[in-house]
């Protein structure tokens, strides 16, 4: 989700298949830039292929332009990334998240062919049905039926949104099976990138 | 059609007194209805999925007993649908029964040959014994052809001994030291195997079976939560609901939640209460 001046992304360390644990300990979370975090679910093997993809673009954006990509310009280079497989899609559910040229927070959805979208907040994967809600009614006030349109975002601290994160991970361990072992949470905000993990249930 | 003209012709030869309930009942399921769901499924409407237990349930016998164990997570495809349900079923003061695959099958067919058995204690006068229940549930589930989804790990203590047994959906038992069925039956037969041995003390064996349990919890995706434990001895018996409670929610937000007024939206119609009845 983003905020006023930082962004939180936040990702499960489990990665499993069918009814079997493959291993508790695996990141979904790629920094591809100093500013600019992408974590996704769906196929792995893709996402792995993905991160290279983008990071050899973005090498070779670095020596042309001598300057480290926005969050920005990421995103429209990873939609056309995935746009570029249209036909033989990436399988994966992306997220991107950073901040961007006016150091705010800023969070890009996407889907698998590369529609992307900057929204307040977002979540992907076999859990997002039991978190969105939660973030909707937490994050999204007041309600987008009501006219005049008001701000849509409210503006959390830092310390409520990472509180928010952690609450709704362990929300969503409970309810469903492929969500658990530890969750890998990603502040980003003008002092740089700050990375913690936390416990989830096991089973 | 056979069936519908083979009853009329009862009903009419008799004259009035004999009527279609005379036809002796044949058992199992009518699938009468099968064109139509086939029909409808056509159409776009689909059945409503059942809720599985994906489970892990173990029992072993020691030296005094029977020690049946379960977990307690009950899930609808990828969901929790009950994080601390009761797989461990009641049978007799005796026996008792461990239930995997369809929930709404295992509870009802424990239910109702719990009450035969009570039936057959107060016809005969006597307690009843593991292999009454075991004929009861095998000729049941065998005459559902595998329809009615329940795989159970049956124990328990009689004048005859210890017994364990497992049953499976389409009517077929074995008889055996130590057993484990379920979508965990793999993670909990890995432990038991490694080291289950003859004669285990009542220590020993609750040890056993928590770890295989445990096993299950956290190596199948489809169990999970907290072990359940029943001792089966001669004369006595010890259900230890909630034995061990390995997962504990990890994180309680102290912030709390608000929900403000205007969180949702109201369409902006006026609230017309319902007409109360004269």
């Amino acid at each position: 989700m983003e905020g006023a001046d930082y962004c939180v992304i936040a990702a499960d360390t489990r990665l499993s298949v069918g009814y079997s644990i493959y291993t508790r300990d695996y990141s979904k979370i790629c920094k591809l830039a100093d500013k600019c975090v992408m974590a996704s679910s769906g196929f792995q093997g893709d996402l792995k292929a993905l991160q290279k993809n983008l990071a050899a673009k973005h090498l070779i954006y670095q020596h042309q332009h001598n300057k480290q990509m926005s969050c920005p310009a990421m995103a429209q280079l990873l939609s056309n990334t995935l746009y570029y497989k249209r036909f033989f899609p990436y399988y994966t559910f992306n997220i991107l998240g950073g901040l961007d040229s006016d150091e705010k927070g800023c969070v890009f959805t996407y889907d698998a062919v590369g529609s992307y979208e900057r929204v307040g907040y977002s979540a992907h994967g076999t859990g997002a049905g039991l978190i969105i809600p939660v973030l909707d009614n937490q994050l999204k006030s007041p309600s987008p039926l009501l006219l005049p349109a008001k701000d849509a975002v409210t503006p959390l601290s830092e310390m409520e949104a990472v509180d928010l994160v952690k609450d709704v991970f362990a929300s969503a361990t409970e309810r469903d099976i492929y969500t658990g072992d530890k969750v890998e949470i990603l502040v980003i905000n003008a002092s740089g990138i700050r990375q913690e993990l936390m416990e989830l249930r096991k089973d | 059609m056979g069936y519908m003209c083979w009853s009329s012709e009862i009903a009419y030869s008799g004259g009035m007194a004999r009527f279609a309930a005379d036809v002796p009942t044949r058992g199992g399921f009518s699938f009468d209805l099968c064109q139509r769901n086939e029909m409808l499924l056509k159409k776009g409407n689909q059945l409503p999925t059942f809720r599985k237990t994906g489970t892990t349930i173990v029992g072993l016998v020691f030296e005094d007993g029977v020690i049946l164990g379960a977990d307690t997570r009950a899930t609808e495809g990828p969901i929790v649908a009950d994080k601390n349900c009761e797989k461990i079923h009641y049978m007799a003061p005796n026996i008792y029964c461990c239930g995997a695959g369809t929930a709404a099958d295992t509870e009802a067919v424990t239910d109702m040959v719990s009450s035969q058995l009570q039936l057959h204690r107060y016809a005969t006068g006597r307690e009843s014994r593991v292999v009454t229940a075991l004929t009861l549930l095998k000729s049941h589930l065998f005459s559902y052809q595998g329809h009615v989804s329940a795989a159970l790990v049956l124990g328990g203590v009689d004048i005859t001994g210890p017994h364990l047994h497992t049953v499976y959906p389409h009517g077929s038992t074995d008889t055996l030291p130590f057993a484990t069925m379920g979508s965990g039956s793999l993670a909990a037969m890995a432990i038991f195997e490694s080291k289950f041995r003859e004669g285990l003390t009542r220590d020993e064996g609750i040890k056993l079976v928590s770890e295989a349990i445990c096993s299950g919890i956290f190596n199948d995706l489809g169990s999970g939560s907290n072990v359940d434990v029943c001792v089966i001895t001669r004369g006595q018996t010890e259900y230890l609901r909630n034995h061990q409670l390995p997962n504990p929610r990890t994180y309680v937000s102290s912030r709390g939640y608000n929900f403000l007024k205007g969180h949702t939206g109201k369409t902006g119609e006026p609230y017309i209460p319902p007409n109360p009845r004269r």
